[in-house]
């Protein structure tokens, strides 16, 4: 009998604590302010490079190829901030830690395959195979 | 009556250990699910460097400048940008608690996603009908298959998007279906940052002479 009613307590004790309504604010608050400040300048970010390339662009392609990343770079971080509320301090820290890693990761991913390969293009140009620059 | 005692003292261990370890894990579905939003962005960083390194080997073929349709890519952009911030109005409707104003962005945003995706197969379907598909130069494929799984990846989540809304249709704002919105408004919100890189790295830097 009096196991009964203890199981049943616990029951409902247990009941009590898998409502967590209070537990919501953990997962994140979300405002419009921020959804509005990240959109317009997403459409900033986006508007600037596009015209730019499709009113011709300046006049040397690789400062205009310059442009348009540093513009994605900088729209990726207002992505981050404003519509994945990226910061240092959600989920205590392991967030930023993981992007960070990742960040890393494509950095080297990138940088290092267009690297290797450019290098590996240059050194098999058909000039370079000639025999007698073979050792 | 001493059985029963130390039934009780039994069943009571268990139970209280039980409720210790219960509030520890607080949401770590959104911790694990942004590791897989991280594994995933490898996988675009791969392709991304495959097209680093094959873009302009057009095997004769045509080029990203005669290739590409800017106002096309354009109109897109801004469908996917415009799918962000109304589901940014899903999530502020859902911290109301109103479910139908959740269920109508999610709807807008769902069909904003789908227009880009009929957009995006049309542009794929009219470099194929030219002859330009993925088997014409290295530029092409790695072109198809880099926007292609952003494409993929889209299409999954509109499916998911439809899933979710029959969820909170039927069983309302719950904790579950609050924490399934989330993700999902990670993962719209992850595919966006994805193709700033693309229409950045690929569209206007692939007309560039």
């Amino acid at each position: 009998m009096s196991a009964h009613t203890d199981v049943h307590a616990g029951h409902g004790d247990h009941g009590h604590h898998g409502g967590d309504e209070h537990h919501d604010d953990g997962i994140g608050h979300v405002s419009l302010k921020g959804y509005a400040i990240g959109f317009v300048l997403a459409v900033i970010l986006t508007a600037v490079p596009f015209a730019l390339v499709m009113s011709g662009g300046l006049k040397d392609p690789s400062a205009t190829a310059f442009v348009i990343l540093g513009f994605a770079a900088v729209q990726i971080v207002v992505h981050m901030v404003y519509f994945l509320h990226m910061n240092a301090k959600s989920e205590g820290g392991w967030n930023m830690l993981a992007l960070i890693f990742t960040a890393v990761l494509v950095l080297i991913t990138l940088s290092g395959s267009i690297w290797v390969m450019y290098h590996l293009n240059h050194n098999m140009m058909p000039a370079l195979m000639d025999p007698r620059n073979l050792p | 009556m001493s059985n029963a005692t130390s039934l009780n003292a039994a069943a009571g261990e268990p139970l209280k250990f039980h409720q210790e370890t219960e509030h520890h894990p607080e949401n770590g579905t959104l911790l694990g699910f942004w590791l897989y939003l991280m594994s995933d962005c490898l996988i675009f960083a791969c392709l991304f460097a495959v097209y680093g390194v094959l873009g302009r080997s057009y095997a004769g073929g045509p080029t990203g400048a005669e290739v590409f349709e800017l106002p096309l890519v354009a109109l897109n952009t801004s469908l996917l940008l415009l799918s962000s911030i109304t589901y940014g109005f899903a999530m502020l409707e859902m911290q109301r608690k109103r479910v139908n104003g959740t269920l109508v962005w999610l709807a807008i945003t769902g069909l904003l996603g789908a227009g880009f995706i009929g957009i995006e197969l049309y542009e794929f379907g009219h470099l194929i009908a030219e002859g330009n598909g993925p088997q014409r130069s290295a530029f092409l494929s790695s072109f198809f298959t880099l926007v292609g799984t952003h494409g993929l990846h889209v299409s999954c989540g509109i499916i998911w998007l439809i899933t979710l809304m029959v969820q909170v249709k039927r069983k309302g704002l719950i904790a579950a279906n609050k924490r399934r919105l989330w993700c999902l408004s990670m993962f719209w919100h992850f595919l966006d940052v994805v193709w700033i890189g693309v229409f950045s790295f690929v569209y206007l830097m692939g007309v560039l002479p």
